[in-house]
């Protein structure tokens, strides 16, 4: 088996993919649901944590340490998940073959990257930070400056963002659809589908459906939650405290069971050294008292995800801490006139509690349903990412094929 | 509301058309309109006519029910209260004799009534130096917090973080910052015979929650004396409300999750002389609330004011006002800025209004209204309404009908029997405790982090009770295996069942 897996690999890098070929070995999709999902008579895998133990006020899913979980997306087959999951990693899905979505959302990275503001595809650097992935299918809110309502809608802005994947939907199409694999596969996950091409709200449901399986709800603060004390340290209890405080008000917008409460919120947040005030949210409801407000991001695999904040501005959490206790309003530029949140405070935390609250925040990592990155893509592209000139000619054999 | 911003365009405009409507009204001469206060009809709120027979029946103000166990643990003057919590059991009572307690007590378990033992006058004190962050920190249900003297904590007396069904009942708290009593995202509430004092922002504050009780507290040298905010089925009566800078408020923080209030009632409270200067912190929403307000209500709907004795408040009795008239606001397109359905019932008023702020002045102004105001109602307020209006002198209601009821005597309160936890079956506890956990490390065939289940039932056929035992406290088996955590976090109901579950799942 190995040696037969050990000489696919080979024939894989000795000959070029071309659009007519195969992929290296027959690709099936999963019929079983990822971890923590239940498959229903129906076919759909509906997401199963122990928060379903719980309520929640208003049924909102905000609260303490026993609460329900918001609303969140799920009902995806198992095909759409895993054919999701093909997508996610295929740098096919961006106009010059060289970056996937996993090139910003990493699943070794916490699903974002390591770098302050993201790279495109041309090499440009973009003006916010990776969001995490983790949990998506609780947001009712996408990007920073929360201007998409679902994850269909997100998609869009990376897909099709000249400086992002680049790529247009006509030309997605025309490349997913010359890929015979994938041909093969959208008819596995769609079987009641009478076109014979992909359609793009296949592509995007596929994409939204893996999104929605990283699931992170296991983390030793969760087993603490449930009613293991034992699961955190002294140290860790006393920043969980500090965290949840008055004074330090951490949870009243990173708020239980997801560590984010939804909103947008103006906290003053410096920009890198040199690049001008990013207005967020202020754009997306065309509301000045919105002027540099942010989604309030999830914790959970924080310490994953650094360098922090929209821009990148901070490199560790004991940063990030330190900057929330600087004062209110204290790295507002001169001149500039913010309507800061009202927990933005001065609370004035001694350097012990800083770190006890980095120690906390470091008990909200759970990656234990990271999915695999497949070893092969429908494309024959290599996952993630791929710089060799293979696939350009690819994409330039497929350019003259109309749907 | 900082006093320098309450006047908005907006305020200029309609001021100007009430006051053509005024010129109507006085050339038509109508008599006042007198209602008795009793014997009218009682008003019905959506939520008593609908769930009345869950509310609790007669006085009982008893929501975190009785004890679940007799188990009483005390504490004595030198101990810690926190330790004590650490060992407890759900259900068991923790008595804290007279002393001074240096300590953050926080519960994320349920059923603990922390009691503190009054002994001829003396009760266990819980001091915070100025250097604790709270006093008293819970997420767990019905959790019972009475006697305890709190003070100089930096942060607040008694929060909590969810959970259902408390009682804060009878504690003194005087200077611990921000909240004196914080009730957050929990349903079902007591807050009673407290005494409060000294607090930055609100003595006591109910924040997103429903179904709150706020009886016989005495509140005040606050910022904000009660606070109901972004909450529903709250009631706040015969309580003791003065020399705050504002008395009682109830209304919607934009920019909170949960984004309503409503169904509020105001009643027979002593709401006497808030004219303290405010010293909330600079942007939280109450450093906006002018000095010498007796009752505040901003985008909170149907609260109904019955009863209150409203006195010596400099600035005006009762202010009525929306989003757009308050400064240190944000934008939430997903909440309503109006008061609408406001209920002014019978109220005695008393010197209210004799100092107003210049931006309640110049409304007067525009109405032609002479007199010091007690009720002032600026920006649209639908479906309102106020019986015996001539009674007072007013600003901004002209468009309030007459209310067809006059009392809320059909409404005893809005509590609930205690709310019980979510009833899981015993199938659907597997099931949810086997996804939820054993899943993400066993994949039922094929090599995760541990064994595949198959293996697992192979091992284990018709031994769940092996399954329960081994996962509460795992040895390493297998060489090329990780040893397994302990699970020994779930009960061993829970574990028993996800062992079941485990045996039968067959993908």
């Amino acid at each position: 088996m190995i040696t037969r897996l050990l000489t696919l690999v080979f024939l894989a890098l000795i000959f070029p993919v071309s659009a007519s070929a195969s992929p290296p070995v027959s690709i099936v999709l999963r019929e079983s649901c990822p971890p923590s999902f239940e498959k229903m008579p129906d076919g759909a895998c509906k997401l199963v944590t122990l928060y379903g133990f719980y309520d929640s006020l208003q049924g909102a899913g905000l609260g303490g340490t026993q609460t329900s979980l918001p609303q969140y997306r799920d009902g995806f087959t198992p095909q759409q998940i895993d054919l999701g999951r093909y997508l996610f990693f295929d740098p096919v899905l961006s106009k010059d073959g060289s970056i996937s979505c996993a090139s910003c959302h990493h699943p070794d990275r916490g699903f974002s990257d390591d770098l302050p503001r993201s790279i495109g595809m041309g090499g440009e650097e973009l003006h916010r930070a990776a969001p995490s992935l983790w949990n998506v299918a609780f947001l009712k809110k996408f990007f920073w400056d929360a201007h998409a309502d679902t994850l269909e809608a997100q998609m869009l802005g990376p897909l099709y963002a000249p400086n992002e994947m680049g790529n247009t939907p006509n030309g997605l199409l025309a490349s997913i659809n010359s890929i015979p694999a994938y041909r093969v596969l959208f008819k596995k996950a769609y079987p009641q589908r009478k076109e014979e091409s992909i359609v793009l709200d296949e592509i995007y449901q596929s994409l939204a459906g893996f999104q929605a399986s990283l699931i992170s709800l296991n983390s030793r603060y969760d087993r603490y939650a449930h009613g293991f004390h034992a699961a955190l340290s002294e140290n860790e209890v006393e920043g969980l405290n500090i965290f949840r405080s008055f004074v330090a008000r951490c949870a009243e917008c990173h708020t239980p069971p997801l560590f984010t409460n939804q909103q947008i919120a103006v906290i003053g947040a410096p920009e890198p050294e040199g690049m001008a005030i990013d207005v967020g949210a202020q754009k997306t409801f065309e509301e000045p008292r919105l002027k540099a407000g942010f989604k309030v991001p999830t914790l959970r695999n924080i310490d994953r995800t650094a360098p922090y904040m929209h821009s990148g501005r901070f490199d560790s959490l004991h940063a990030v801490a330190e900057f929330y206790n600087g004062g209110r309003g204290h790295a507002v530029p001169e001149g500039v006139d913010l309507q800061l949140h009202w927990h933005i405070s001065s609370p004035e935390l001694t350097d012990y509690e800083l770190d006890r609250l980095v120690d906390f925040m470091g008990t909200l990592t759970d990656e234990s349903l990271k999915p695999q990155i497949p070893q092969w893509l429908p494309s024959g592209l290599t996952p993630i990412s791929h710089k060799s000139t293979t696939h350009t000619a690819i994409i330039t054999t497929k350019s003259g094929e109309s749907l | 509301m900082n006093a320098g911003k309450i006047l908005g365009l907006i305020l200029i405009f309609s001021a100007f058309a009430a006051g053509l409507v005024i010129g109507k009204n006085k050339s038509s001469a109508v008599a006042p309109i007198i209602t008795a206060g009793s014997g009218g009809a009682a008003y019905e709120s959506g939520f008593s006519a609908k769930d009345n027979e869950l509310t609790l029946s007669g006085n009982s103000k008893s929501v975190a029910g009785p004890p679940m166990t007799d188990v009483v643990v005390v504490v004595n003057d030198g101990e810690s209260i926190q330790a004590a919590v650490h060992k407890a059991e759900p259900g068991t009572t923790i008595q804290v004799m007279p002393g001074t307690y240096k300590e953050t007590v926080y519960i994320d378990k349920d059923g603990i009534r922390l009691i503190g033992v009054i002994k001829e006058g003396n009760r266990a004190v819980l001091d915070g130096e100025g250097k604790l962050n709270d006093a008293i920190l819970y997420s767990g249900n019905n959790i019972v917090v009475e006697n305890f003297t709190i003070t100089r904590y930096k942060g607040n007396g008694i929060m909590s973080q969810a959970g259902n069904n408390w009682e804060i009942r009878n504690n003194i708290i005087i200077d611990t910052g921000v909240y004196g009593i914080f009730p957050q995202l929990g349903q079902n509430g007591v807050i009673e015979h407290n005494v409060v004092s000294g607090i930055e922002d609100a003595a006591i504050y109910v924040g997103m929650s429903d179904n709150v009780h706020v009886a016989y507290n005495d509140v005040f040298d606050s910022v904000a004396g009660i606070e109901i905010e972004n909450s529903r089925h709250a009631i706040v009566e015969a309580n003791h409300v003065y020399n705050n800078t504002g008395g009682i408020l109830a209304f919607i923080t934009p920019g909170l999750p949960i984004k309503t209030t409503y169904d509020v009632i105001i009643r027979n409270n002593f709401i006497i002389s808030n004219n303290h200067p405010n010293f909330a912190a600079p942007g939280s929403t109450v450093a906006g609330v002018p000095a010498g307000t007796g009752i505040l209500v901003m985008a909170a709907d149907d609260v109904v004011i019955e009863g209150n004795i409203i006195r010596d408040n400099k600035n005006i009795g009762i202010l009525i006002t929306d989003h757009a008239h308050a400064a240190n606001i944000t934008f939430d397109p997903e909440s309503d800025p109006y008061s609408d359905g406001v209920k002014i019932l019978n109220n005695t008023m008393i010197n209210n209004g004799t100092d107003p702020i210049p931006e309640i002045k110049a409304f007067m102004l525009s109405e032609l209204k002479m007199g010091n105001p007690d009720i002032a109602s600026i920006g649209p307020s639908d479906d309102s309404c106020i019986i015996n209006r001539h009674r007072y002198v007013t600003v901004g209601i002209k468009g309030f009908s007459e209310c067809d009821f006059t009392n809320t005597n059909s409404i005893g309160n809005y509590l609930l029997p205690p709310v019980p936890p979510r009833e899981i079956k015993s199938e659907d506890r597997g099931k949810i405790a086997y996804l939820g956990i054993c899943a993400g490390c066993h994949a039922y065939t094929g090599r995760l982090i541990g064994p595949p289940v198959q293996i697992i039932q192979a091992l284990y056929i018709d031994d769940p009770q092996g399954i329960a035992d081994y996962i509460a406290n795992p040895i390493k088996r297998r060489d090329d295996y990780p040893e397994m955590p302990p699970q020994n976090y779930l009960d061993e109901e829970t574990r028993m069942a996800a062992a079941q579950y485990m045996l039968e799942v067959k993908n």
